[in-house]
């Protein structure tokens, strides 16, 4: 893999990362699986018990954001589902609406069926478009600062460049035409990184700690928006001290397993072997975590979240990951 | 000698049987005992289309039952990975494999311990490249091909946006089937928004020439006359994307226009090789809730387009004995009676009743985790012939021997 064993550096100087919370347009990403819906959705609920008004972008509608606050499906009208959280789910067409409506003065009342189809053939066609469309509303959406912070559900790390890369897409195709001339707003606002920040979430496993430096390069060399923070996600305990390991070790010893288990009323083999198996996937992960720091140096923030034992993913695990967050944000 | 080679290449392409997408998709498979392996699947397929949500294990799967197959059916083996992470490589310990296919080096195996009886060869898919040998392959001229190479329009959309992958891959699936090489191709999809995304790909193509709305985008540039239909649209696109940039779009999509019949030939032509019989679909997933969510809705989408599917594979399952309610007793006992426990053994009685807490501990976390596992296991909807569980791996996979320890897992 062709990653450059160079930390990585990025733009401004350092120590003026402002915190998260402070900024106004964060866009969350990271690989598949790794739990970036979590993640945004517990940053905006640990926004709000901080007393911001905070609208959460759900970028692929698949529907996660509802679920993680026991709500009906979210759509691109922002509706408040939990005190200060107000969710939303990008829609093209109704954001194209939106944009007609706001920049020609457009009435468009019903459907705009056909305009829509077109626009959509274009926005295929036409790199950028659909980007724009959607990066251009949660921009507007700072601009015009009807909400303290807007948190972006965004898409996977495989795609996310390309979305944030969109405004300079267009700057560069297009010459003329009220889209380019709103490029340059937008610009200014990706490009502050007081304002726009980028999140990625990953686990501590091999392949998510690759693609995360492989962003985080890419962030740098085609973006504007700066690499916030990483959030590792899923960090499993540490079971033991050294000299505990050392006892845990003579445990598993046949004669010792025996012992125990007589003492427990049953075989306590699985546990060990339980308990075995969670020491060397810590240890494992421990060496992903070390390539991860030195990969991304001192310029990028790190923050741990617990593997959670829990049943299903809603409005509980919200809730235990905003906590968990809030203490790595030294709330 | 195995089924597959028995049975042979059929004689030409109009040969095979094909089920067409257009008979009504059938009720709910109903649920039937899993008797199927995977060594049967891929011994009797000539396409394995491996899909999943994404981090799931996709990439690995796919190079571990590649793997086994080029080791236990012989033949040539494809494992074609067209994940833009490009992961393939390091999994495989060969750095760089390109668009063309390689193959793995016999070294590879052997220093893993094993003589497969087939070659394993792999590529990964290099979307700019894939359609630059597309657009050389159907330009009508010489000046066309170079015009359309240098438009600025066609690098962006070949490039640069993720869609396009979805088709390129499908695309190129088709275009080494075609070729004839291989015994058999396993395909790794691309992590898509949708996973199906990749599914509508090349009918997107297709419907994407011949639409109406690219016959307006061309008219102003040609003639410059604006029917009545159409004056609303260019009015409204040439305010937001200036006549420049319409005129660029233009432009490069006569140049594609040109290309037209290929293409739309070619999107069926990839949709038929979808649905032919010789091709399967295999789910990863793993059984967390988001994925598995997903998985399943990926499994009923391809029954119900008429679409095989082979099998199921779950990755990342915890041991079976996290899940045995005797052994959760046990850990309740420990938990609750650790300084007992620990008393008069030939270690220190506080560290060792601390060790006891923390192994029990660990069991009754993981055991919650592990019986909501079995239990979305046991409900998963739509049941293939095949279902298989791979065991969570304590180390990772980075070499043809945890491949194939991998594979080994599963395969019979």
């Amino acid at each position: 893999m062709a990653l450059s064993t160079q930390p990585v550096e990025q733009r401004g100087p350092p120590g003026t990362v402002p915190d998260l919370l402070d900024l106004k347009l964060v866009f969350v990403t990271g690989k598949g699986g790794t739990g970036k819906t979590t993640v945004a959705a517990a940053l905006a609920q640990l926004a709000a018990l901080h007393g911001k008004r905070v609208l959460l972008c759900e970028g692929d509608g698949k529907g996660d954001v509802a679920s993680l606050f026991e709500t009906a499906p979210t759509d691109f009208d922002a509706r408040e589902v939990a005190p200060g959280v107000f969710a939303m789910s990008m829609d093209t067409e109704a954001s194209l609406r939106e944009y007609l409506k706001l920049n020609l003065r457009i009435p468009v009342v019903g459907r705009i069926g056909p305009l829509a189809k077109a626009f959509d053939f274009v926005a295929t066609a036409a790199p950028g478009v659909r980007e724009i469309l959607t990066v251009g509303k949660f921009c507007y959406e700072v601009r015009e600062r009807h909400y303290d912070l807007v948190i972006v559900d965004a898409p996977a790390t495989g795609h996310i460049i390309g979305q944030l890369a969109a405004p300079q897409v267009i700057n560069d195709l297009v010459k003329v035409g009220l889209i380019r001339s709103q490029t340059h707003w937008m610009l200014d606002i990706l490009s502050d990184p007081a304002i726009t920040g980028l999140v990625a979430v990953t686990t501590p496993e091999e392949m998510p700690v690759l693609e995360t430096l492989e962003l985080a390069e890419k962030v740098v060399k085609e973006t504007t928006v700066r690499l916030s923070a990483v959030v590792v996600n899923r960090v499993l305990p540490e079971l033991f001290g050294r000299s505990e390991e050392e006892i845990f070790e003579l445990l598993r010893q046949p004669e010792l397993t025996e012992t125990l288990s007589v003492r427990a009323g049953g075989d306590v083999e699985p546990l060990m072997e339980g308990a075995r198996l969670a020491v060397t996937m810590r240890r494992t992960r421990a060496a992903h975590l070390e390539r991860l720091r030195q990969g991304l140096g001192t310029s990028v923030p790190i923050f741990y979240l617990p593997y959670l034992f829990t049943r299903f993913h809603g409005l509980r695990t919200t809730r235990q990951v905003a906590a968990s967050l809030g203490e790595e944000l030294g709330f | 000698m195995s089924a597959e080679r028995a049975r042979g290449k059929p004689a030409g392409r109009g040969a095979s049987r094909r089920r067409h997408a257009a008979t009504p998709p059938p009720a709910a498979t109903p649920r039937r005992p899993r008797e199927g392996s995977l060594d049967g699947l891929f011994a009797a397929k000539e396409i394995v289309i491996v899909c999943g949500p994404g981090g799931v294990g996709k990439t690995t799967t796919a190079a571990a039952l590649a793997a086994q197959a080029a080791c236990h059916h012989g033949g040539k083996v494809l494992v074609l990975t067209i994940d833009p992470a490009k992961r393939l490589a390091d999994a495989l310990g060969l750095s760089g494999i390109g668009n063309t296919e390689r193959r793995i080096p016999n070294e590879v195996f052997s220093d893993a311990g094993v003589n497969p009886r087939g070659e394993l060869w792999a590529a990964m898919l290099d979307a700019q490249q894939s359609w630059d040998e597309l657009v050389r392959r159907h330009a009508p001229d010489a000046e066309t091909k170079k015009q359309i190479l240098a438009n600025p329009l066609y690098r962006n959309i070949s490039g640069r946006f993720v869609q396009s992958h979805d088709y390129i891959a499908m695309e190129r699936l088709y275009e080494i089937h075609s070729e004839g090489d291989y015994d058999l191709i396993v395909v790794d999809t691309p992590p898509t928004r949708n996973a199906l995304d990749f599914l509508d790909a090349p009918q997107r193509m297709a419907d994407f020439f011949s639409s109406r709305l690219l016959r307006w985008l061309i008219v102003p540039y040609r003639s410059r006359l604006v029917n009545f239909a159409s004056k609303p649209f260019y009015q409204i696109a040439d305010r937001i994307l200036g006549t420049q940039f319409l005129a660029d779009i233009s432009e490069f999509f006569i140049l594609f226009q040109s290309m037209y019949d290929g293409f739309v030939e070619r999107a069926e032509s990839v949709t038929r090789l979808l649905s032919d019989r010789r091709t399967t679909f295999m789910v990863v997933s793993t059984l967390e809730p988001t994925p598995m969510r997903e998985a399943e809705f990926f499994a009923r989408e391809l029954v119900q387009r008429d679409l095989h599917l082979g099998a199921i594979v779950l990755n990342k399952v915890l041991p079976d004995y996290f899940g045995d309610p005797a052994a959760a007793k046990v850990a309740q006992t420990m938990h609750e009676r650790a300084p007992e426990l620990a008393e008069d053994l030939p270690t220190d009685a506080g560290q060792t009743a601390r060790v006891l807490e923390e192994v029990s501990e660990s069991f009754l976390n993981f055991s919650v985790v592990a019986r909501r596992e079995a239990e979305q296991q046991a409900e998963l909807a739509t049941s293939p012939e095949v279902l298989a569980t791979v065991p969570f791996f304590d180390a990772d996979i980075y070499d043809m021997g945890g491949l194939l320890r991998l594979g080994d897992k599963i395969w019979a």
